[in-house]
């Protein structure tokens, strides 16, 4: 906007300031500059030396990294137990969001703040607590081990861990949609004389994937990541229960930053890829809770 | 304080909301702006309150330029829409908010601005309330709040945005004659948006009617719906019957149905608007037309019985192809029509818009009678 | 739900048979994937007395860790606490081209691996980083000490305080800022006493989530931090310690602390939800009233 230079003594008893910004509201220069200093310090930048480490690699020494058998052996034990993780979360958050949502019962609200339960503890916590529970003479272990399973120090232990720590996904982004469902349209189709899975599966769950796909997305992007929880119980056998944050570690200590570099920059162009892809699908599906 | 808009542009990325908008709003009256939604007129309130800026043009109060001027300085009263009450804030606190925003130079002390609260709180009748919170309130008497609030510090120029939007009727007319006194009493220059037509035509002394940003007309409420200056003006202002048609040689025909039209040497398409008021209804076609109808429906309540009709032989393009006509009770107590009985309409007075023209000629058969009797004559 | 005051079952899975047993289901996961894990850290934590559990944790290295800790969380929550705030405010309360990107950023660190963000600032700060290495010809040294410990646990926390503040007050709108920028109020007056008073319990929660992932934060933390017992060693990292040295009660003892604040995160969780709920209920019944 051109300025006015003659506002002059429109109204006197008045400080007289140009509206230099446009803005009706304060602070849009601060919080701008505070919000990209932040992200540049915090987010950004830390990306170079990363960036600068892998392209000082050839092609070839890159390729060789990460495509060593044991690291390659790492990314498969990391996308199946991520899979299993997300899909046990998919079908057990699903029906913990229903029960919280569609039922009274006693209980139902310990219940309700016990699903932030893997947020709020931290993950060696959670590591050191699973691995206990599930060793050979653990609570649950020693029961397993009568039948034969075991789980502590095996790729199922990973599993469970990864489970255990993005349990709250599913629950969390399926639990509003459900709630906001039209008792109208459930109550049109029982009462047409539809059962009750005929109803679910033709009205209620088309209503649901959107916002349950995201939460299974969502679990399975943490699972891939997922370091402290996991690496109590997997036991860390090469080739069989290493997982890749695990390899990128050990390639740490070894001091061998450019392998690591390289393996990082692969699991973090995955993350996000994976998090611009879950914002698209949002952005198309879930117009309605947006910033979730 | 007059208020002057001059040549106002606003874009909203590829939408042009506002289309070189000028106008001038009179000191001390009540304006409406009405339009449809989407015809700029929220837009325009706010760009004339600087809570939007505009892409080219300039805003001026009582001759001095303040388009550059921030919100915060302009001193205007703003009622928003959905009256934008401080929710953690009570009554007292919310009607008190701008006294105590003001330069510590000018705000009044803390006992002035309780008396002027308590003043404010029994001018909207509500002194009983001062301690509850908005969402304690019903939406009439929030309203009442959002307008002593804004009109606390004095300002001499009030906006309104829907003001009565999300009420409903009742409250809403006792709120719009209670607005009025209010005018009345404090001679603000004050602007209101609206979407309906009754109010603005009841409640301000000036309409302006905006679509698609662009500025249709003004005029006071009565000559506006006597004297509308485009299809669209007419449209929106309340109920109207239409037959298209062709004109040939002074008559208007299409299918069954013809109108003279004396005075008129157009040739070629034609629309003829009739307001419902502007009809008659007779057993017998007229002398100067002949529109054949059937009764659809006879609505008895309210202070006219309203008789829709639909065409017969013939189209009308208004919505669901139907003529609505209003008679007085005793007119209906003589002629009892009833659903589907045949009438002729006879216009009064009618508005022609030839072809293309934007602007209708007004026809008068009554006062064109006796000198049509000549032409046949010849 | 509210509608159907009707005895008889409307809705799907309200049949007696599919209710409990998706409850039973429900109820059986919670107790065994959640209370019973809970429960087994302070039941650990108690396996040889109270008094051992008192020795663990009045243990030199275990209260230099306790402080470490509680330091770090001191310095992260108040700078996350500005920018969360700073980010909510500006794409809430305008347009501008690049908000959506800006969004979408902020998740990164939910969506990168713990390893992965203290892997890059390792890189850049350590000693052969671009920054890392002028920093040591400066005679500083962030990496395997507290400053990048909390520089990592900046990165990790920083979306939680924003991501809790940004669906509130974009549902809550401008309007009422506006309103007060009308009857004259200045920029931080606005701040105060409007937008605080409306977003005070979301920022209590994005505060309280902030803290309970600084203080807990571990696969980040233990890259930059070299674990020296008694320097660099944060709580988490001390847990680990321990229960690699096969020092079971003292590894739980610890691990109990972190669980109290766990337990502590939910139920401020709960009272916030709870509070919002009765100012929502408070709302609806008056109005029908």
């Amino acid at each position: 906007m051109s300025t006015a230079s003659q506002t002059g003594a429109a109204t006197p008893q008045r400080r007289l300031r140009q509206n230099r910004s446009k803005r009706v509201l304060p602070g849009f220069g601060l919080s701008l500059g505070i919000s990209l200093l932040f992200i540049s310090l915090i987010l950004l930048l830390p990306l170079t030396g990363l960036v600068m480490e892998v392209s000082a690699m050839s092609f070839n020494e890159f390729w060789f990294v990460v495509t060593d058998p044991r690291v390659v052996a790492s990314y498969k034990v990391t996308v199946l137990a991520a899979l299993a993780a997300s899909a046990f979360n998919g079908a057990f958050g699903l029906l913990l969001a229903w029960v919280l949502v569609r039922y009274e019962f006693p209980g139902k609200r310990l219940i309700d703040a016990m699903v932030d339960l893997p947020f709020a503890l931290p993950t060696a916590v959670a590591g050191i607590t699973l691995a206990t529970l599930f060793a050979a003479n653990g609570w649950y272990g020693q029961w397993l081990s009568k039948v034969g399973i075991e789980i502590a120090f095996t790729p199922v232990g990973i599993v469970v861990a990864m489970a255990f720590t993005s349990l709250p996904f599913v629950v969390r982004t399926v639990q509003p949609v459900l709630e906001e469902l039209a008792p109208e349209d459930e109550e049109a189709a029982v009462s047409l004389g539809a059962s009750d899975g005929h109803v679910f599966r033709r009205v209620i769950f088309p209503a649901l994937w959107p916002a349950l796909l995201t939460g299974v997305a969502l679990s399975f992007t943490r699972s891939l990541g997922e370091f402290g929880a996991v690496i109590f119980i997997a036991g860390n056998m090469p080739y069989v229960s290493e997982v890749t944050s695990l390899m990128i570690f050990i390639r740490l200590q070894e001091f061998d930053y450019a392998a690591a570099s390289a393996i990082a920059s692969v699991v973090l162009l995955v993350s996000l890829v994976m998090l611009f892809a879950i914002t698209l699908w949002q952005a198309r599906h879930l117009k309605r809770i947006e910033g979730r | 304080m007059t208020i002057t808009v001059n040549g106002i542009n606003k874009r909203f990325g590829k939408y042009q909301a506002l289309n070189n908008v000028s106008l001038d709003i009179p000191e001390g009256k009540l304006t409406a702006l009405l339009g449809p939604s989407g015809s700029g007129k929220t837009t325009l309130l706010r760009i004339i309150a600087g809570l939007e800026s505009a892409d080219s043009g300039r805003i001026n109060f009582a001759g001095q330029d303040v388009t550059g001027l921030h919100v915060r300085d302009r001193n205007i009263g703003f009622v928003f829409q959905h009256y934008a009450l401080f929710r953690h804030m009570s009554v007292a606190q919310n009607i008190a908010f701008g006294l105590e925003s003001l330069p510590r130079k000018q705000r009044p002390s803390r006992a002035e601005i309780h008396k002027r609260v308590t003043e404010l709180l029994e001018m909207i009748q509500l002194p009983h309330l001062a301690k509850r919170y908005p969402a304690q309130l019903s939406g009439g008497q929030k309203q009442r709040v959002a307008l002593a609030r804004a009109i606390a510090t004095r300002p001499q120029i009030l906006l309104l945005d829907e003001p009565f939007g999300a009420l409903d009727a009742k409250v809403r007319k006792d709120l719009r004659r209670w607005l009025r006194n209010l005018h009345d009493e404090f001679h603000f220059t004050s602007i209101f948006v609206t979407h309906d037509q009754e109010e603005a035509l009841e409640l301000s002394d000036q309409v302006v009617v905006m679509s698609q940003g662009n500025v249709e007309q003004v005029n006071e409420p009565t000559e506006l719906y006597a004297r509308p200056d485009s299809r669209f003006v007419f449209d929106f202002l309340g109920q109207v019957n239409v037959l298209p048609g062709e004109v040939q040689r002074g008559r208007l025909s299409q299918g069954k149905a013809w109108v003279t039209v004396p005075g008129s040497r157009h040739q070629g398409s034609a629309q003829l608007y009739l307001r419902p008021h502007e009809v008659r209804l007779a057993n017998e076609p007229g002398q100067y037309a002949h529109l054949p109808l059937r009764i659809e429906s006879v609505s008895l309540i309210g202070s006219e019985v309203r008789i829709e009709l639909s065409p017969v032989g013939w189209q009308s393009n208004s919505p669901d192809n139907i003529w609505e006509v209003g008679i007085s009770h005793a007119e209906f107590n003589q002629q009892r029509p009833a659903r589907g009985d045949l009438r002729y309409a006879v216009p009064e007075v009618g508005h022609l818009f030839n072809d293309n023209d934007s602007q209708p000629t007004t026809i008068n058969w009554a006062e064109a009678a006796s000198a049509p009797l000549v032409r046949l004559i010849n | 739900m509210h509608s159907n005051p009707s005895p008889q079952h409307r809705r799907v899975g309200d049949s007696p048979v599919i209710k409990w047993l998706l409850i039973g289901i429900a109820i059986a996961i919670t107790v065994g994937l959640l209370i019973i894990p809970l429960l087994v850290i302070f039941l650990e934590a108690l396996g040889a007395g109270w008094g051992t559990l008192a020795d663990n944790l009045l243990d030199q290295y275990t209260l230099h860790a306790i402080g470490l800790t509680l330091f770090v969380a001191a310095l992260t929550v108040p700078l996350n606490l500005a920018f969360g705030t700073a980010l909510a405010w500006l794409v809430t309360r305008f347009r501008f081209p690049g908000r959506k990107l800006l969004i979408t950023l902020i998740d990164i660190p939910f969506a990168v691996s713990p390893v992965v963000a203290g892997l890059l600032y390792l890189l850049l700060y350590g000693r052969n980083g671009w920054v890392g290495s002028w920093l040591a010809d400066q005679d500083m040294q962030l990496m395997f000490s507290w400053p990048g410990i909390v520089m990592v646990t900046v990165f990790v926390t920083c979306p939680f305080v924003a991501r809790e503040l940004i669906p509130l007050m974009q549902q809550q709108g401008s309007e009422e800022e506006e309103a007060g920028v009308v009857l004259g109020a200045s920029g931080l007056r606005v701040f105060r006493t409007i937008t605080l008073p409306n977003i005070k319990w979301a920022l209590v929660y994005g505060v309280v989530l902030t803290n309970a992932r600084a203080v807990g934060e571990f696969g980040a933390v233990s890259v930059v931090s070299g674990n020296i017992r008694g320097q660099t060693n944060t709580l988490p990292l001390h847990v680990e310690l321990l229960y690699q040295d096969y020092n079971i009660v003292g590894a739980f003892a610890s691990a109990s602390l972190l669980a109290g604040i766990a337990v502590l995160t939910l139920v401020a969780k709960g009272l916030v939800e709870w509070r919002q709920a009765r100012a929502l209920n408070r709302l609806q019944t008056e109005e029908t009233a």
